[in-house]
């Protein structure tokens, strides 16, 4: 079936199977690889991309119900003359990430969180992360690099 | 891991999603958010012929006030509940459940009607609509009927909805302003409830119990107890009373019994206060 | 001014923060052929029959191949590789990629699906039909050691070998003898399933005129593959280019030569078309090594004031079905370190290594170090309880050289340790946690009969780190050296290009190496590029693991450095016309003595080096040398750390309170990366004092094979943690470098698994289970009030 969606602004149109999950969607048939699979659960988030501003697990999603959809993956955060996004610049500036593979998955979720909690408290930035998984981190940084982006106290 | 092929069918009114259902039969499932179906799908666990897509029905997404109910569109999503004014004045119980679920991603997906047609002993939502004695509308080729939560919960993962059938409407009466409590016992924020009790006080006080049988239930005894003027651990006491709970490596029969019991002691009390 | 030692910012984020990191999985190559795995569903069972029929006319399908069929086709000269044999006589069956006749383990290749997508090949996988005969099946090393039915059908006994280290047995034997105190302990360190997020993924691309093969491969080894490559399948190494892009994460789990790896390239070769697969996470734990698994024992012999007499420790270790890259050894990695950070005048290890029907084991971040670091601090916290005293006196009345400053000392386990200061860390550490107040607040709940109970743990680690001199390892029985090798070349332009072979996936090396070079050199951390992980471009090294890389390969290219400054320095006085012995060197300037108007930049001389128009007689041009550093000791880091938790009595609850780590690696290159390190062990360890452990019915199945089952801890379990450092310079390298990369997992689950017996001490609780799951601790309490009434 034929899959259009816009993607990081950009309107992709492609021929998939009905069964076709987006997250292979977007990283074969749209060839955009920053967006990671890190389990067949929906438990460890790195999939994670936006749809219409909010953040979604790409692997529990098929292609088809994205139609139309207004997408957005890691790849369409920074600015187009490379400036990083403030949320992928906190994270680089607080070591919230390691070997990087949760790391695009997790900055869509926490980009996603401070769009509707612009000043969470720690407390809050774990909840707002409790659907991603990283195993290098301990979370520590990433939880600091959130409350950097969001202005507060690192 | 990759679902099975199927065939989609995009509906694009309840009444196509229905004549889909209708035609195709027990082939046939119906995906909303997806966030219950998809899963089993990529296991392999359901391998439906048909999905009927029912997602973009957007007529299906809303809170509206029924007068003495809360009426919510099937396809309402669990965000929507947790941030809806109306539901933090008259039914606070199912607005905090739903903040519980899963997970941010999860909950800006999945919907109310989706995980209640799901029938997942082990799903917290199931629990607050049990608590709180609402109902469901489910609609069919011959027309509308109304099941209330305590007959829609037939099994492990059924419903009394029909092949044929769509659940559009979640009713929940009014809460007046009687206190509530959720209680959720998990060992990761993400994860689904090892023993979890859902308690709604006032004229008709209700307590429901999650995972502690092969479908989503009410702990009866509690709730009578609790009728009788019972204190908060004398009701909690018989909790598991008539209970099936599963065994897994989180926990055992007594285990989950023991648990059930400290829960819904909890949740009383903090209904109470 | 100095690099190192400061937090410089990584230079790997940028790409990883947007996506532009390419992982196995990343790479796209046209023509590609997907394998689709068929894994046995039985432990142990023979084949009866394969039939593909089904699976080779599904659609999008290539070709299907059984083990015979492989066998035929000739792509293997051998099993996979077993680096290690720890004894002579050590038995390890035949370990093919795909079974032939039986299968040993669940999840073990029966049959291979060649399609043109991933989808196309997880259907065809489902057609083929495999027809077993279960046979009975060891589901555990309890099951082993019985030795009632055996793993492999052609073995005799599931006892793999048998290895001992008792240096002195009559005076381990009077030891315990003259003991006062006697502590009798064992322990279960359960199977972990290391979940690195990037599951593992290969690619193989031949180029069927050249002949030429690059694997591409999800791997902390990439030159130890290539040799095994080469040597298992007969491909000539010279042939095979081994490159591991991006890799998300190892802990240990990608340090193996695996039957996927072996596959893809065989079939690639054959066929002439890219072969590629990347496990699902469900099937990680059948496709990549677990971790762990040991049954230990540990008695502690020790005079009326709790000093220590002697230390005697068993091990059953679960090798699993098969041995793979260094199965056998990891038990044996922790032998020297069951003393742990004390004096302990008679020591005697031994361990028996038992096959099961279970996955395979092999590394996991620490890889038989926190084992033993947390059967000794257990054991301590034990001991305490005995004489009297509590877990910090019981620790300061045994610390080598008293808790003061030492450096190389001799230990019973016969190694030497670098340095070591003991003292400090655990009054640091204590500081930091408020321990006074910890434990009045701990008794004040205990008074007023609150039901959530505090627990306070410590732990004071030593682990074994800068893997390792080779004659140790010679020593030691493994197949290889520990050396690692280093090229740093200064370009025309004045920018410098290292080589280094090891092998980062995370751990931020071209950061941490650009700091040194930038100060060894005089030049900008920015005008350094680090080249690795591609034996096309790195032919010599032996890569990533067991917290190797700065002290073997960060120790090579200072080395390398030094060499780079010394001929520039032969360039320089050449061209200033002065003698070489007047020459200084500051912050990239060559100048002569006493002339301070007379200076070149190293630029200029890595220039004049280039274009060779004027060096000294006999000098070759360009400014490149390359060293191989094979260390004379290990390095041993240790530190104290102290979990704080709160238990909730009615529900089993273990509450993850506070985090307090004081390690000490040495000298630190880069602060910021050092902590980072310290963060993740610190939460592998808690994951498996608290939430992780594979878990096999008696079937051989494992039940939690996902990561809805599988809990590794996620953001709202872990505290932030409060860190502090001392630094010990290790006398085994000239930067006085340890290494960090394990630290926080040897020392954490000791310490929270302490914090939840201490916490528990009330209801006479001496021990739980590891992980520590409510209903375990529920249990624990309620066997424990069952026994007070």
């Amino acid at each position: 079936m034929e899959v259009q969606v816009t993607v990081n602004g950009q309107s992709h149109s492609a021929d998939c199977e009905p069964r076709t999950l987006l997250v292979h969607f977007i990283r074969e048939q749209l060839g955009l690889t920053g967006t990671n699979i890190g389990c067949d659960t929906s438990s460890c988030g790195a999939c994670t991309v936006h749809i219409d501003g909010e953040s979604v697990k790409s692997c529990t999603m098929f292609a088809a119900q994205a139609r139309g959809a207004d997408i957005t993956t890691i790849e369409g955060l920074a600015a187009d003359d490379g400036t990083l996004h403030p949320m992928q610049q906190a994270f680089m500036e607080c070591h919230g990430l390691q070997c990087g593979y949760c790391t695009p998955g997790m900055v869509m979720a926490a980009t996603s969180l401070l769009s509707e909690n612009p000043s969470p408290t720690e407390t809050e930035v774990r909840e707002g992360l409790e659907g991603n998984l990283c195993r290098c981190t301990g979370y520590h940084n990433i939880v600091k690099s959130v409350l950097a982006a969001a202005g507060g106290e690192s | 891991m990759i679902p099975a092929s199927f065939e989609y069918v995009e509906a694009a009114s309840a009444d196509a999603a229905i004549a889909a259902l209708t035609e195709h039969g027990d082939e046939a499932k119906l995906l909303a958010g997806g966030h219950s179906l998809i899963p089993l799908m990529r296991f392999r666990l359901a391998t439906p012929g048909v999905l009927v897509d029912i997602g973009r029905l957007d007529d299906l997404s809303y809170i509206n006030d029924g007068g003495d109910h809360i009426a919510i569109g099937a396809l309402t999503r669990h965000r929507a509940l947790e941030t809806s004014d109306m539901l933090a004045a008259e039914a606070p119980l199912l607005r905090h459940v739903a903040s519980q679920v899963g997970d941010p991603q999860v909950r800006h997906r999945g919907t109310l009607g989706g995980s209640l047609a799901h029938g997942d002993p082990a799903s917290d939502l199931p629990a607050a609509l049990l608590a709180m004695g609402g109902s469901v509308v489910a609609k069919g080729p011959g027309g509308e009927r109304v099941i209330t939560a305590d007959d829609f919960f037939t099994g492990f993962l059924e419903t009394a909805l029909g092949e044929d059938e769509l659940l559009t409407e979640i009713r929940i009466p009014k809460a007046g302003g009687a206190g509530w409590s959720y209680q959720k016992f998990n060992r990761r924020a993400q994860d689904w409830a090892i023993v979890g009790a859902a308690v709604q006080l006032g004229a008709n006080p209700g307590v429901a119990l999650v995972n502690m049988g092969p479908a989503p239930m009410r702990a009866g005894g509690v709730e009578a107890a609790i009728a009788s003027g019972s204190s908060a651990a004398d009701a909690a006491a018989v909790a598991a009373a008539g209970t099936e709970p599963p065994v897994d490596l989180n926990g055992d029969e007594a285990y989950r019994a023991h648990l059930a019991r400290v829960l819904v002691e909890r949740g009383l009390i903090e209904a109470q206060t | 001014m100095s690099s190192v030692g400061t937090p410089m910012l990584r230079k790997e984020d940028p790409k990883l923060l947007t996506g532009e990191g390419k992982y196995v999985d990343d790479i796209q190559v046209a023509g590609q052929l997907w394998m689709g795995m068929v894994r046995s569903p039985y432990a142990h069972a023979t084949i009866n029959s394969v039939d593909a029929s089904a699976a080779a006319e599904a659609p999008g399908v290539h070709a299907v191949y059984t083990a015979t069929d492989l066998l035929g086709m000739g792509l293997w000269i051998g099993p996979l590789p077993c680096a290690w044999p720890v004894t002579p006589d050590m038995v390890n069956p035949p370990h093919f990629p795909v079974a032939d006749g039986e299968v040993h383990h669940v999840g073990e290749i029966v049959a291979v699906v060649l399609a043109d997508d991933r989808y196309r090949a997880a259907d065809a996988a489902e057609l083929v039909v495999v027809d077993y005969e279960p046979l009975p099946v060891v589901a555990s090393v309890a099951d082993a050691v019985a030795d009632a039915s055996m793993v492999h059908s052609s073995l005799e006994s599931n006892k793999a070998y048998h290895w001992p280290l008792i240096p002195d047995p009559d005076a381990l034997e009077a030891a315990f003898a003259n003991a006062t105190h006697h502590v009798d302990a064992s322990f279960v360190q359960q199977r972990m399933i290391p979940s690195a997020m990037e599951p593992r993924g290969v690619l193989a691309v031949p180029s069927p005129h050249g002949g030429d093969i690059t694997l591409y491969s999800a791997t902390q080894v990439p030159h130890i593959l290539k040799v095994m490559v080469a040597a298992t399948t007969g491909i000539p190494e010279s042939k095979i280019r081994v490159i591991a892009p991006a890799v998300g994460g190892g802990f240990g789990a990608k340090l193996n030569v695996n039957p996927d790896e072996l596959l893809a390239v065989t079939l690639a070769n054959k066929l002439g078309r890219p072969v590629r697969w990347t496990e699902t996470r469900s099937e990680a734990a059948f496709s990549t090594h677990q971790g762990r698994g040991q049954n230990q024992r540990i008695e502690l012999a020790a005079d009326g004031d709790g000093k220590l007499l002697g230390v005697r420790v068993h091990l059953d270790a679960d090798m699993g079905a098969y041995m793979m890259l260094i199965t056998p050894g990891v038990p044996l990695l922790g032998s020297f370190l069951y003393t742990g950070v004390y004096a302990v005048p008679a020591f005697g290890f031994t361990c028996d290594g038992w096959f099961t029907n279970l996955t395979p084991t092999d590394a996991y971040r620490g890889a038989g170090r926190p084992e033993a670091s947390y059967a000794i601090e257990r054991a301590m916290d034990i001991l305490a309880s005995k004489v009297g005293i509590g877990p910090d006196e019981i620790r300061r009345r045994n610390y080598l050289a008293g808790g003061e400053h030492f450096e190389n000392l001799d230990v019973p386990s016969t190694l030497t340790f670098d340095s070591g200061h003991y003292g400090p860390s655990l009054d640091r550490a204590l500081e930091l946690a408020g321990y006074g107040d910890l434990r009045a607040e701990q008794q004040a709940r205990r008074d007023g009969g609150s039901t959530k109970q505090l627990g306070i743990g410590m732990c004071t680690y030593v682990e074994i780190c800068g893997l390792a001199p080779s004659r140790a390892l010679g020593g030691l029985g493994y197949g290889a050296g520990g050396w690692e090798h280093a090229t740093v070349r200064m370009l025309p332009t004045g920018k410098v290009e290292v080589v280094s072979g090891s092998t980062p996936h995370g751990q931020g090396h071209e950061t941490s190496w650009s700091q040194i070079v930038a100060d060894k050199l005089g030049v900008d951390p920015a005008d350094v590029e680090v080249l690795h992980s591609d034996t096309a471009i790195s032919p010599l090294g032996l890569d990533t693991y067991g917290s190797r890389s700065l002290a073997v390969g960060g120790v090579a290219i200072a080395n390398a450095c030094d060499k780079v400054v010394e001929k520039a320095k032969l360039i320089a006085a050449h061209s200033m016309e002065a003698s070489a012995d007047d020459m200084e060197f500051d912050g990239g300037m060559f100048s002569v003595a006493g002339s301070p108007d007379k200076a070149m930049a190293i630029q200029e001389i890595a220039f004049g080096a280039f274009t060779a128009h004027d060096l000294p007689d006999g000098m070759e041009p360009n400014l490149q040398e390359q060293t191989t550093w094979d260390p004379p000791n290990f390095a041993f880091p240790f530190g104290t750390h102290v979990a704080v938790v709160e238990i909730d009595e009615d529900t089993g609850n273990v509450e993850l309170q506070n985090y307090i780590a004081v390690d000490d690696c040495g000298v630190q290159v880069n602060p910021m990366i050092v902590a980072g390190q310290v963060h993740g062990g610190i939460a592998q360890g808690v994951g498996q004092a608290l939430w992780e452990g594979a878990n096999y019915d008696e079937d051989g199945n494992c039940t939690n094979p996902s990561f809805m089952d599988y809990l590794v801890p996620s953001p709202t379990e872990m505290p932030n943690f409060t860190l502090d450092f001392t630094v010990t310079p290790s006398t085994s390298n000239p930067l006085g470098v340890k290494g960090v990369g394990e630290a926080g997992t040897i020392g954490s689950a000791a310490a929270v698994i302490n914090a939840v017996c201490d916490g528990l001490s009330p209801y006479g609780v001496t021990d739980i289970e590891m992980p520590a799951t409510p209903q375990r601790v529920w249990r624990a309490i309620q066997d424990g009030k069952g026994g007070a009434s």
